[in-house]
């Protein structure tokens, strides 16, 4: 895999530009299309979106403060809501993304319009079912007397960033998911073990030093630790927290688009 | 000056492109197996003039598709030159992006967006194409109601309204019915007064004849006679090409 991705990187020809449409009004168009077809037809539509991210806050509070009370954990519903919400959107959004090239072969067949289109489109897809369970966040937040903070207004900016960050990989996992189906089952294999790899039913102070380093760099965990940070806490994220994001972010972008764009000329072949 | 050159265009493909597994891949790296490979065209060169129409004959595999497909920008070739002066609109598979749960009007805005209409040339023009497809009746309605003509109607509708200088023809307007075939020439015919240039691939001897100046003979990827529709369509059906 690694010498045929080589050797697509290294000859990459001009792609031919023949589509000189609005980028934005396609987007917004496939994103809305996404959003029909997902809830048109089901009775209790988006109230799905709660429903998961609910019951399994309901089982993990209930696991970990009366199965196994482990030390005082006020607001322990929303400390595990805070982790579980940027991980259900990174699972999500990432292996939607990944397969985005492949189910959609019919447009790479067809419209010469822009491809990378297709995995950002995918991501911003799963927004819709995000903002939904982010709005949940604040209602409980609000409920247990958290109250609104200056502190909130990183919320948008440490999502943004966030978002940025998942349609980078998910530009590059898709481009290389064309050429090797597998790819899908390692960004599964993979989303299964970052479970525990983030801090969402612990406390990161909890963890031993010496595998911090495990967190530092890991954009899912930052992104819990600055929710918890913002919601209950209620102080602005950490600094470091917020560098590490905007730098994930740069970089997964940039390599992102880098590997898509050049394995992209032979999508059509290869789908 | 041409709108359309290909000069030299070489475009191959794998024989097995269908094994993507990891497996296959590391088997390949280990033992590279020199793939066969499957050349579609071969040194294929020819150009269309702005406002000419040029036809595409050939039996099926030939290299009609891989043509228009090369020149739509979805596949690159091997090597060669491909030139194109100007906005393209392709009627090759109509109806990219439609879906059975959305409404006809919701389905063509996706379409138009995809075919690289603006949100306000989209607005302006919506009462227009909506016009011309005939299913105004329908147009709220899923499209999973549509008949297979309708949907062709929608979406050649919306393919011809994106105000294209170069016209990419793929013997899609034979499904609507005779009526909307007749509506769909004469759009042509229109279009090409306009001085829109055109390539169209048919199986319709008749259809190039009427609608090209020229027409090029494609067998197995190569070009056997490139020249005045009459006389290649007549090559054509006497199986011997004029030199």
């Amino acid at each position: 895999m690694s010498s045929l991705v080589a050797r697509k990187l290294e000859s990459a020809p001009s792609p031919p530009r023949r589509w000189h449409g609005d980028l934005l009004f396609l987007i917004e168009n496939l994103v809305l299309k996404d959003f029909r077809i997902r809830y048109r037809n089901m009775s209790l539509g988006i109230l799905w979106s709660l429903i998961n991210p609910l019951v399994m806050m309901g089982v993990l509070t209930f696991v970990f403060t009366r199965l196994i009370p482990t030390g005082d954990r006020p607001f322990y519903p929303l400390f595990v809501l805070c982790g579980m919400v940027p991980y259900n959107f990174f699972v999500g959004a990432l292996l939607s993304g990944t397969t985005s090239i492949v189910d959609n072969a019919g447009l790479v067949k067809r419209v010469p319009a822009p491809r990378e289109v297709i995995p950002v489109t995918s991501v911003l897809s799963n927004c819709v079912h995000l903002s939904i369970q982010v709005a949940l966040l604040i209602v409980l937040s609000v409920g247990y007397r958290l109250t609104p903070t200056v502190a909130w207004l990183w919320l948008p900016v440490m999502w943004i960033l966030y978002i940025t960050f998942v349609c980078g990989l998910a530009l590059g996992a898709s481009a290389i998911n064309v050429y090797v189906r597998d790819t899908r089952y390692v960004v599964e294999s993979f989303n299964l073990v970052l479970f525990w790899l983030v801090p969402i039913i612990y406390d990161f102070n909890n963890i031993s030093p010496k595998y911090a380093i495990l967190y530092n760099y890991n954009p899912v965990a930052a992104l819990i630790m600055a929710m918890r940070n913002i919601l209950i806490d209620r102080h602005p994220p950490a600094l470091t927290l917020v560098r590490n994001m905007a730098l994930a972010a740069t970089v997964a972008m940039g390599l992102g688009l880098l590997i898509f764009r050049r394995l992209k000329p032979r999508f059509y072949e290869h789908i | 000056m041409s709108a359309l050159l290909f000069d030299q265009v070489n475009k191959f493909f794998a024989h097995h492109a269908g094994q993507k597994l990891l497996r296959e891949r590391i088997v390949e790296m280990l033992h590279p197996s020199g793939r066969e490979r499957f050349q579609a065209l071969k040194h294929v060169s020819f150009s269309i003039a702005p406002g000419e129409s040029l036809g595409l004959i050939g039996h099926n595999g030939a290299g009609k598709s891989t043509i228009l497909n090369l020149a739509t920008g979805l596949a690159l070739p091997d090597s060669g030159r491909i030139e194109v002066k100007g906005r393209v609109a392709s009627l090759l598979e109509l109806g990219a992006g439609f879906h059975p749960d959305l409404t006809g009007s919701e389905n063509l805005r996706i379409n138009a967006a995809l075919s690289g209409l603006t949100r306000k040339q989209t607005s302006d023009r919506f009462e227009e194409i909506v016009e011309f497809s005939g299913v105004r009746d329908f147009i709220h309605e899923p499209l999973r109601t549509y008949s297979s003509g309708m949907m062709v109607r929608l979406a050649f509708s919306v393919a011809i309204h994106t105000d294209p200088e170069i016209l990419l023809v793929d013997e899609v307007i034979g499904a609507g019915d005779q009526e909307f075939y007749a509506k769909c020439l004469d759009k042509i015919r229109v279009l090409q007064r306009e001085g829109k240039t055109m390539l169209l691939a048919s199986h319709s001897l008749a259809l190039i004849s009427m609608l090209c100046q020229r027409a090029l003979w494609l067998d197995h990827g190569r070009v056997v006679q490139i020249g005045p529709a009459v006389d290649v369509v007549a090559a054509y059906e006497s199986g011997n090409p004029a030199s």
